[in-house]
């Protein structure tokens, strides 16, 4: 047999499945760690019913079903960039994901005012009109901030994550042949969405 | 290339439709919530995300067109999630 | 076993790339898996010098070197660096990144780049944890399980401590993500699921175990981390929290956790018996399904942490119960492994001797989990020094010696050389009886009462303590035989691809150090893991083929 030499070429396999699987498997700890806190959620709701109750009627429910219907439409846009991208049209899937991203920017920017109203009212940890709450609205209000802001932080990794692949799908890395990064970018976005599925009734829907 | 992805299209109109039906579940579950079915609010709450979930997960994430294996742990992971939380409960249903 | 050293001239995955950069930029899992060899051992040592201090303060009833407060930072050290820097990387990220993508027949895992990152997030979670020591009031004194509300109020470095925890947690789940993906997608051409051998299987399941439970004492923890900023009352009772729900949360992740440490272990004993006894595993699919099942049912026990913390009579018989059950294929693997040396043809050698320990040890640690695991018996010996002694014999004297066990077993194939066999065993036999010195001791200290995590005891405990302080001395001693003789080691006899005359694919088909892709070409698999069936002329053959 003869000697392997270093520059020994190795065919490096493209598994597509395989990258999916790993996302896939992404996801699951994602909803772990969601999980932990809607563990909590059940928890307080159940021991402080009440509360829950009062907390949430402070809520703006327009602003929340605004923005359920706004990452409802987005997870559309990527579904069906996938579409588009299937299909060869690649300017079709650019342009799709780019409304995504746009879609995304509303909801932040929806949330700042939301979250800013609150603010102003003193109604954030650590300020003044928050420690005057009970221990319900309080457990509930941190709650709606904590699993607020991390699915925020987690819409924000998304649009930046739906930014690369774009640029790649102008460049043509993604393609009809190999557009398996696009899959997974909207595998991603898809559960951000399926989040504020849950967050949405559980927060703003208590009456 | 044909194990690289099933390649199974779903056409721009189904994903239409879904968004439509995403779109009316949404409103089933804001106009429920304005009556005070007491317990079974929050029940009638998750049942209805659980559906919007189910279509996103199926036809958006094209769960529907995957491998059995692919179904089997997502739908895993949901029990094991729903156990941990009723086991949790039996603390907490139950104290005295 | 053959002994024909290799004679053909190749280039082996040190010699592929040279220099400290080579190293830390790599994606070859095999120096990825000595990048965490040398950090996991340090780590290792850091903490066992902690516990030799904690025993040292025990040796006398009263103040003997250390403050209350001091001891109380030094045993929360000691576990943490004992469980997320070493019991829980360690055997994964050492020999499952070294030996898993071999024993598949791959040349390496599915995403090399993601298990760089898995190292690097180690390191920096690491740097976190040690940080603790040099900066306001030191590190955390909560112990290493950061109960509410001590851990929301002491002024002592939780958060950042806390913060290691989260990140050396994501290290852990990418390493699991990867070796689910890896042993799905890479097993070689005829390599079906029940031909994978038994460590493959082992890392299967704790990497579910991984990516599934790890994540909710992530986020447990930053609530923690929350609260102390914010002071809000979610653990804390005196602002309405429930600091039973932390409990909850915290062992929702940390009883998995035990089996992500015990799992690779078993892998590992499963691996090396049939070796030392040239006989196929007795029970192989049984072991199989018995791994898959400890891993299931673990997710459910998690209460019988907390018998004593004021929970519902409903949860305490129901997570018993189940405490009960996950036990019993624990004992099904030990039956099996007894029963694979049965009439077979026994090579003492020291991996050998290490898994024989392991099942003595792990035996000792089971039997007294079923005392901690029973609703009676517990409240006698919760939070005692039964307690202490039981995980001890589990995670110590089960994990621990498979760990060292398994460095004996992969060093020729890392290093190409073998170590002196008669040191390596004298070591042993030192780290064997010290180590039951230290722990049997402790049993009995916990039934006669003695609670753990403090600094001072009562008179009546004094006997059995001195006997686990001068057993500590005598693993210590164990500790150092072993170390020096495995560095000595690396300049010992040239070793041949196979010495301990394996039959799976990372000893058959690799040299001893491999190349950088294993496998000259792929192998294709016909025989099952363990076949013997007439191994001696099947290796002279593999290794003619090389």
């Amino acid at each position: 047999m003869s000697t392997p030499s270093i520059t020994h070429e190795h065919s490096e396999h493209f598994d597509a499945y395989g990258k999916k699987l790993g996302m896939w498997l992404f996801l699951f700890t994602e909803v772990l760690l969601f999980g932990g806190l809607f563990i909590v959620y059940a928890t307080y709701r159940f021991l402080n019913h009440d509360a829950f109750h009062q907390g949430s009627a402070e809520l703006n429910l327009v602003v929340g079903a605004i923005n359920t219907a706004i990452l409802l439409t987005s997870s559309l846009t990527v579904a069906l960039s996938i579409t588009a991208i299937q299909k060869g049209d690649s300017k079709k899937a650019f342009n799709l994901i780019i409304i995504t991203i746009i879609f995304a920017l509303a909801f932040l920017v929806n949330k700042y005012f939301e979250w800013y109203a609150k603010y102003e009212h003193g109604l954030f940890p650590g300020m003044e009109h928050f420690k005057e709450l009970s221990h319900g609205e309080s457990q509930f209000f941190f709650l709606y901030f904590f699993m607020t802001g991390l699915h925020a932080i987690h819409v924000i990794v998304g649009a930046v994550l739906l930014g690369v692949i774009a640029y790649f799908i102008k460049k043509g890395t993604v393609n009809k042949d190999r557009y398996i990064y696009l899959e997974n970018g909207g595998l991603y976005w898809h559960l951000v969405d399926v989040i504020w599925i849950y967050l949405f009734p559980l927060f703003y829907l208590i009456i | 290339m044909s194990e690289d992805h099933n390649g199974h299209v779903v056409d721009y109109k189904f994903n239409i439709l879904v968004w439509i039906d995403l779109l009316i579940f949404t409103i089933i579950t804001i106009e429920v919530a304005q009556f005070d079915l007491q317990d079974l609010t929050v029940i009638m709450a998750l049942l209805v995300a659980s559906v919007k979930t189910f279509l996103v997960g199926s036809y958006f994430m094209h769960l529907k067109f995957e491998n059995k294996f692919m179904q089997a742990i997502v739908i895993g992971v949901a029990v094991l999630f729903v156990l941990v939380l009723i086991l949790l409960f039996s603390d907490y249903l139950f104290f005295k | 076993m053959t002994s024909i050293p290799t004679q053909r001239e190749y280039v082996n995955f040190f010699q592929v790339k040279k220099g400290f950069l080579s190293w830390i930029t790599t994606h070859d899992h095999k120096r990825i898996a000595l990048l965490y060899f040398y950090t996991v051992c340090t780590f290792f040592v850091v903490a066992f010098i902690l516990g030799l201090l904690m025993r040292l303060e025990l040796i006398a009833p009263g103040k003997t070197l250390f403050e209350a407060q001091t001891y109380n930072q030094i045993f929360t050290l000691h576990g943490v660096i004992m469980i997320f820097l070493f019991i829980i990387p360690g055997i994964p990220a050492i020999f499952g990144n070294f030996a898993l993508p071999m024993m598949l027949g791959a040349p390496d895992v599915s995403f090399p780049r993601v298990n760089l990152l898995s190292w690097y997030l180690y390191m920096i979670g690491g740097a976190l944890a040690l940080s603790t020591l040099l900066y306001g009031d030191g590190p955390a004194d909560t112990g290493w399980t950061f109960y509410a509300p001590y851990s929301v109020r002491t002024g002592t470095n939780v958060t950042v401590a806390v913060l290691a925890a989260f990140v050396l947690g994501f290290s852990s789940i990418l390493t699991g993500l990867n070796f689910l993906v890896t042993i799905h997608r890479m097993r070689a051409p005829g390599m079906t699921w029940f031909k994978m051998p038994l460590f493959p299987w082992a890392l299967y399941a704790t990497s579910w175990i991984q990516v599934l439970a790890t994540p909710v004492v992530g986020i447990t923890l930053l609530m923690i981390v929350a609260e102390r900023q914010f002071g809000i009352g979610l653990f804390d009772p005196s602002l309405g929290g429930d600091p039973v729900l932390y409990q909850h949360l915290f062992w929702i992740y940390s009883h998995p956790a035990v089996y992500i440490m015990v799992l690779p272990a078993m892998g590992l004993v499963s691996e090396t018996i049939p070796v030392f006894v040239k006989k196929s595993i007795f029970g192989y699919k049984v072991i199989v399904y018995s791994s898959l099942a400890i891993a299931f049912i673990g997710y459910f026990v998690w209460g019988h942490h907390m018998y004593t913390s004021g929970m519902s009579s409903a949860a305490r018989i129901i997570f018993s119960v189940l405490t009960f059950i996950v036990a019993i294929p624990s004992a099904v693997k030990v039956f099996n492994w007894v029963s694979t040396l049965y009439k077979g043809s026994i090579d003492i050698k020291t991996p050998l001797l290490y898994s024989l320990a392991f099942i003595f040890q792990f035996t000792i640690g089971g039997l007294t989990g079923l005392v901690v695991g029973a609703l009676a018996t517990d409240i006698h010996v919760h939070d005692t020094y039964f307690v202490v002694g039981h995980f001890h014999y589990v995670m110590f004297g089960g994990t621990g010696f498979a760990f060292i066990g398994a460095i004996h077993y992969y060093f020729p194939k890392i290093w190409g050389r073998m170590y002196n066999i008669k040191w390596a065993n004298i070591g042993f036999t030192f780290l064997f009886i010290g180590f039951n010195l230290v722990y049997f001791p402790m049993l009995v200290l916990g039934i006669m009462g003695m609670p753990r995590r403090y600094y001072d005891y009562l008179p009546e405990f004094t006997t059995p303590n001195v006997i686990s302080t001068i057993g500590s001395w005598v693993m210590a001693l164990g500790l150092i035989i072993v170390i020096v003789n495995l560095i000595n080691g690396h300049k010992g006899a040239k070793a041949s691809n196979n010495p301990w005359g394996s039959v799976t694919l990372d000893w058959t088909h690799t040299d001893s150090p491999p190349t950088l892709y294993n496998f000259d070409e792929t192998p294709v698999v016909t025989r099952g893991p363990y076949d013997y069936k007439n191994y001696e002329e099947y290796l002279s053959e593999t290794s003619k083929n090389r």
